[in-house]
């Protein structure tokens, strides 16, 4: 228990809980769901362009991908379930800025060795 | 026979003399206003009686049409229910006449209900021919004031079919606010729907027990009509059914005619509530509650 918790707790034990700022946070994080709910398009064109992005690193598998939304505690998050069927060896990622290398790859790289795979853990497809 | 203007009378009249009657409004065709909110019991037929009167005493001519079919209660705010002999229904099925139905006010002779059928279902009202009642009420009224069921569902269709504009009522409460969100969203870009935050206590928002005005239009985002306070002389008038704005003298009374003026196009500041110390409040500050 923090003390976040228990100065909360005494001012709810006293009557002085401002349950308005509760309100207020609720109300914001269920309009946020009603209006994503109400507009189906634009969940459908982030799955989309997120599908993209992720396609260029790893293949995924587009028809068993899963995006929710859902309130985690006080925040309002973006759950997506992307199957993975194979990691691309050489990806291509958009022109940007350079990304950092890690030194333990390069060094690798630098003894002919193969570069050693990233851990990804592909959820498993609901 | 009732004092209305017939619909065939309007081409024939003398355009000043009937500007004169009207108050001032447009001579063609009245304001057809729907109060709704998406929730239940959040006040919107005490919202559509009082304003009903308000209207009526500034001298407008007012039609008040309960949409709220198979639960009708605008008949009792208004203190009526003993003189209700037709019903809406009745008139879009041709049973009776329009002029027939319509209940004139016990206190203005220029307010009339128009009340919905008790021991009927919503889906029984044909949207086209509702339209068309509303728009021949818009004929002979100023304003028609529509009361809209709670819900989503067909009698919200049917409540706002002949409207152009909508007053939404809300409550500070999650729930009530989340209603008007959807309400609006379906009523899309027409309509330009006015805010009335109805049942603030002052008290409990001066304490952070209670979305303030502030809070609730800060997620709405609509023009503000008005404030009104929850206040016990509210549930008196529904007893007794006299609607509040019959009188001028409380605060809650004001607060419904400044809105009325609003809606008329007067420009006035919307009607807020105001937070008074108690003594019992100074009492507890002084013992040390931390506010």
């Amino acid at each position: 228990m923090t003390f976040n918790d228990v100065f909360n707790n005494l001012n709810r034990l006293f009557g002085r809980e401002k349950s308005g700022e509760t309100a207020k946070e609720r109300l914001r994080l269920v309009l946020m769901s009603d209006h994503l709910s109400l507009a189906p398009d634009m969940v459908e064109a982030m799955k989309r362009d997120l599908v993209e992005v992720v396609s260029r690193y790893v293949e995924v598998d587009r028809d068993k991908i899963d995006v929710r939304f859902e309130h985690q505690d006080s925040v309002f998050a973006m759950l997506a379930n992307v199957p993975i069927i194979s990691v691309n060896r050489t990806p291509s990622p958009p022109a940007g800025p350079p990304r950092r290398r890690r030194r333990k790859k390069r060094l690798a790289q630098q003894n002919g060795q193969a570069p050693p795979q990233s851990t990804i853990n592909p959820a498993p497809a609901t | 026979m009732l004092p209305l203007r017939q619909p065939f009378d309007v081409a024939h009249d003398d355009a000043q003399a009937n500007a004169a009657q009207t108050s001032g409004a447009p001579l063609t065709l009245g304001r057809a206003i729907v109060v709704t909110s998406g929730k239940g019991g959040v006040g919107k037929t005490t919202t559509t009686a009082n304003l009903g009167v308000a209207l009526a005493k500034r001298g407008a001519k007012v039609a008040l049409v309960d949409a709220d079919v198979g639960l009708r209660n605008l008949d009792i705010l208004m203190g009526l229910e003993s003189r209700v002999r037709h019903h809406v229904l009745d008139v879009l099925e041709e049973k009776v006449e329009l002029n027939e139905a319509l209940v004139r006010d016990k206190n203005f002779p220029n307010l009339f209900l128009l009340a919905a059928a008790q021991s009927r279902e919503k889906d029984e009202v044909d949207t086209e021919s509702m339209r068309d009642l509303i728009e021949e009420l818009r004929e002979q009224f100023d304003y028609v004031l529509i009361d809209c069921p709670a819900g989503i569902e067909m009698g919200f269709t049917n409540a706002v079919v002949g409207a152009q504009e909508a007053i939404v009522v809300c409550t500070p409460e999650v729930s009530a606010v989340r209603d008007v969100d959807r309400v609006v969203g379906l009523l899309g870009n027409a309509f330009s729907p006015q805010l009335i935050i109805n049942r603030v206590r002052p008290h409990l928002v001066h304490k952070g027990k209670m979305l303030s005005v502030e809070d609730v239009n800060s997620i709405l985002r609509l023009p503000l009509l008005g404030v009104i306070a929850d206040e016990p002389d509210v549930i008196v008038s529904t007893n007794k059914g006299e609607p509040l704005a019959l009188r001028t003298d409380t605060a809650t009374a004001k607060a419904y005619h400044t809105i009325a003026a609003r809606i008329a196009g007067e420009d006035v500041p919307a009607p807020m509530v105001e937070y008074k110390e108690t003594f019992m409040d100074k009492l507890g500050s002084l013992l040390g509650g931390r506010r």
